[in-house]
């Protein structure tokens, strides 16, 4: 007998050990809370994913723009909560005649992290750095650079000319031609500007390629220097946590709290239970399914203005039928996407009946709506000789985008309300990495697709143009080229005001003459934070600042 | 005893060489790479070309497995596609989470396992067995990520007895010296470090070693039974030994062989439930790295080093638990 009491004995003192050290546990830290909603205090908020590195022209996603953003400022930006552009480190910025010179007046008394100042020198330092990029390993991880820039020294696509200091604080940057992504393109994250001295010291340039992978330089992964309302604190990759410090210097409005911490939670139920505990302040990307239950409970849910969309791509080519503009418009009216935001749609969503959203300058209110009807849908089919029409549905599994919380839900309503307007429907469900994108954008094998798209700054042709600005194996149909050249014009049109009413036309057109795809919702990604969480503003571009948030007891 | 492990070690270059070619092509036979999941929606032909020719997938095959090799027998695993970073450095800073988790669930079902599969095995029929039974049943069929959920929702909503995930509260975790977390809080003395990395463990590692305890209960119980039957513990107590002395010497150091065994071989199961039990309490070790590299890009440098590893401490573990026999059982020394 003694042998096995000496065995429970172990176990039990086992199972109380860790018991005790729970209870003990729990205690502690519900007293540890209260001090960290003092007076400044340190915010927590529950972030989606890794970030790459630091340093921004080599990054374009969303969870290194995040403390990217907080570090570094762009020469442009956005009002809070809007999509308007507005000074950044630049109070005020002109552009010549011709498009090509763009003029910048610098704010003054502006200093890096590391001291040293915002001049135009500065500024041109960073323009100079991308365009002279050396090594494919380095350019290759500039996606953002490579789309708007076209090219870097020594290419004949290369955008940028050069930069020249007109004064101390008027940067002049002269590029080879016009490109309609500007002014907007200047408030991209990864064009944000950092400091030449602290590059230089920290050998930003130098990305080395190991195997079939890159390493990335001190600059980026320790020493960030921007003009931020925040310093970088370290990132602790063994607990996830990315640490920014209050910056005291800022020429802003300086941080109400004394440190952030983005914590890096990956599972979306899992950073929605860390609220629930009270162990962040706010999360991101909260599933829409939570965003009820949310609210109720007393947590603040806040919805993105929209800058994106989802849409039904038609593919012209394999089916000869969907050439006939009566088809696709029949096709527009057989889908009941009113009821499909209700049902399926995230919080804050709202039918598109365009390819933007009405942030975007560029957008008509009075374009051709196509309202569900399945009696026009199966009269236009007839008068088309598309009765019995069959089609290839492609859908994408294993994936979630902002703009397609669940694509197989999406794909299910919008095969029934086709198949209900007498449209045969064949569902093709091929995994997101490794199926569904070359599939429809490489290989053009399907009918119809569901795909979308998240704004990337303030300009139409960063979403129509994107779309369809140039013949795309994804809609299959090289010949629309009067819709080519009516989106190259706009696009090419200098003055403002004029660039604004033409891609007006252009979006009025897409609906009543092209109707190259159907444009389905645009869905706001929301975020969510406990009731102590003040000044946090949403917005569209998910490019939240979060110096102006406080928490209050 | 010295010739049996530089057998089993020649046994380990072998596997490794042979699973390192495997897992090479089987990896680039997966539809999807890198470059697309890099790329995302904002793949352009010309973003494409540049990144596929920098990573150096445009050059054929077998130059990339040459390259591979190269690189592994020199001890360089490259750098995560995803980060940036060394692939040692990656995996060093999972590998210490992971093993922190599973011992922790290994410590729960051994010091619980025994005991109860003992005693069950003592009240054979009786209201304890039964019920230890019904229970292990459960242990073994219930799925863990559902289990995971199940206890995060009813131990850490609304009532807060235990963290709902990560490894340490944030802002405790800056003494990293082994990547042990309750380790180095002792070690640095910032005992309440300590506490509060055990106070996260206890979730994670008790789902974690649900299914291996049910095991052990179940093998220790039969196995015991099987021991009372034999004809020595007859002989044993009918030449007037104490009872505690037979328990001690002759039924529990014989029973204890299957249930070693099936510690040895539970270890694949461990790291199998240990990429569940880290997705749902955010977990930050080995299993969360092979989902992050499958899923969020293809990273082959890491996918690569993670399977090898697995495969190590397999074949180790199961290495000690044949060594442990000799311990155990002397007959196997003799032998």
């Amino acid at each position: 007998m003694r042998a096995s009491v000496r065995l429970i004995a172990v176990g039990a003192v086992a199972a109380l050990t860790i018991g005790a050290a729970g209870c003990a546990k729990s205690d502690r830290d519900s007293g540890g809370d209260e001090n960290t909603s003092a007076a400044g205090g340190t915010f927590i908020f529950a972030g989606a994913g890794d970030p790459k590195n630091f340093d921004p022209i080599f990054n374009d996603d969303g969870e290194s723009f995040r403390p990217i953003r907080q570090m570094y400022d762009t020469l442009v930006t956005h009002k809070p909560g809007t999509a308007e552009l507005v000074g950044g480190l630049a109070e005020s910025w002109s552009n010549d005649a011709t498009g090509k010179i763009w003029t910048f007046k610098l704010r003054q008394g502006v200093k890096f992290h590391d001291g040293t100042p915002l001049d135009a020198a500065a500024v041109c330092a960073n323009f100079d750095r991308w365009f002279n990029m050396k090594g494919e390993a380095a350019q290759s991880q500039m996606i953002y650079y490579t789309d708007v820039f076209g090219g870097f020294a020594g290419s004949p696509d290369a955008v940028y000319s050069n930069c020249k200091a007109q004064d101390a604080n008027t940067p002049v940057v002269t590029m080879t031609k016009y490109k309609g992504a500007f002014p907007g393109a200047f408030t991209l994250t990864a064009f944000s500007i950092a400091s030449p001295a602290a590059m230089k010291k920290y050998d930003s340039d130098t990305v080395t390629q190991n195997g079939d992978s890159f390493s990335y330089s001190a600059f980026a992964n320790e020493h960030p220097t921007g003009t931020g309302a925040f310093t970088f604190g370290g990132w602790n990759k063994a607990t996830g946590e990315i640490t920014l410090n209050k910056n005291p210097d800022y020429y802003g409005d300086k941080a109400k709290v004394d440190k952030m911490i983005i914590k890096i939670i990956k599972d979306e139920n899992t950073r929605k239970q860390e609220l629930r505990a009270g162990t962040v302040q706010a999360i991101d990307f909260p599933a829409p399914a939570d965003r009820k239950a949310l609210a109720a409970e007393g947590y603040k849910v806040l919805d993105r203005p929209a800058f994106n969309i989802l849409y039904l791509g038609i593919n012209q080519k394999n089916n000869p039928k969907l050439k006939d503009l009566r088809v696709r418009q029949a096709i527009a009216y057989a889908l009941n996407r009113a009821q499909l935001v209700q049902t399926k749609g995230p919080g804050g969503a709202k039918v598109a009946d365009q390819f933007l959203p009405d942030t975007v300058s560029g957008y008509a209110p009075d374009v051709q709506k196509y309202d569900y009807n399945v009696d026009k849908a199966k009269q236009l089919l007839a008068e088309a000789g598309a009765t019995g029409l069959t089609l290839n549905f492609y859908y994408p599994t294993e994936v979630s985008r902002p703009y397609m919380p669940n694509p197989q839900e999406i794909f299910t309503v919008l095969a029934n309300d086709l198949q209900a307007a007498g449209i045969k429907v064949n569902g093709v469900p091929r995994p997101w990495n490794g199926g569904f994108k070359d599939d429809v954008q490489q290989f053009g094998k399907q009918d119809l697709h569901i795909l979308g798209w998240t704004g990337d700054y303030n300009d139409p042709g960063n979403f129509v143009g994107t779309f369809f600005g140039r013949g795309k194996v994804e809609f299959g149909d090289q010949a629309m080229a009067e819709m080519f050249t009516a989106i190259g014009k706009a696009d090419a049109t200098v003055d403002q005001a004029a660039k604004k009413a033409a891609f007006e036309q252009v979006n009025r057109d897409l609906a009543t003459k092209w109707l190259p795809a159907v444009p389905v919702w645009h869905a706001p990604p929301a975020l969510a934070t406990t009731k102590n969480v003040e000044g946090l503003v949403a917005s569209p571009l998910t490019a939240e600042e979060f110096n102006t948030v406080s928490l209050t007891k | 005893m010295v010739r049996v492990i530089s057998r089993r070690l020649i046994q380990l270059v072998v596997t490794l060489i042979a699973l390192m070619t495997l897992v090479f092509f089987w990896l680039r036979s997966l539809p999807g790479g890198p470059v697309d999941a890099l790329l995302g929606e904002r793949a352009t032909p010309q973003t494409r070309e540049l990144l596929t020719r920098a990573l150096g997938y445009d050059q054929p095959i077998w130059v990339q497995y040459g390259r591979f090799l190269k690189n592994v027998v020199t001890g360089n695993f490259g750098n995560s596609i995803r980060t940036g970073e060394p692939v040692t450095d990656v995996i060093s800073r999972a590998f210490p989470a992971t093993v922190e988790l599973a011992l922790g669930a290994i410590i729960i079902a051994i010091g619980l396992g025994i005991p109860l599969g003992y005693l069950a095995a003592r009240h054979r029929g009786r209201l304890l067995d039964n019920a230890t039974i019904i229970v292990t049943l459960i242990g073994i069929s219930i799925p863990i990520f559902f289990l995971g959920y199940l206890l995060k929702d009813w131990l850490t909503q609304g009532v807060h007895y235990f963290p709902p995930s990560g490894r340490i509260s944030t802002g405790l975790g800056n003494t990293d010296v082994t990547g042990f977390f309750v380790l180095d809080g002792l070690l640095t003395r910032e005992f309440d470090a300590s506490a509060d990395a055990l106070w996260h463990l206890v979730l994670p590692a008790f789902t974690l070693a649900t299914i291996p305890l049910a095991i052990i209960i179940r093998i220790t119980r039969a196995s015991v039974l099987d021991v009372l039957d034999e004809d020595y513990i007859r002989t044993a107590d009918a030449k007037g030994l104490r009872s505690p002395t037979i328990r001690k010497r002759h039924v529990l150091r014989n029973a204890l062989l299957p249930v070693v065994t099936t510690i040895g071989l539970q270890t694949g199961a461990l790291l199998a439930g240990a990429v569940l039990t880290e997705k749902v309490y955010n977990w930050g070790g080995l299993g969360t790295l092979i989902t992050d590299s499958i899923s969020g890009g293809r990273d082959y440098p890491v996918l690569q080093a993670l399977i090898l590893l697995a495969a190590v401490v397999f074949i180790v573990v199961n290495l000690l638990v044949d060594l442990s026999y000799a311990v155990i059982d002397p007959r196997v020394r003799v032998q």
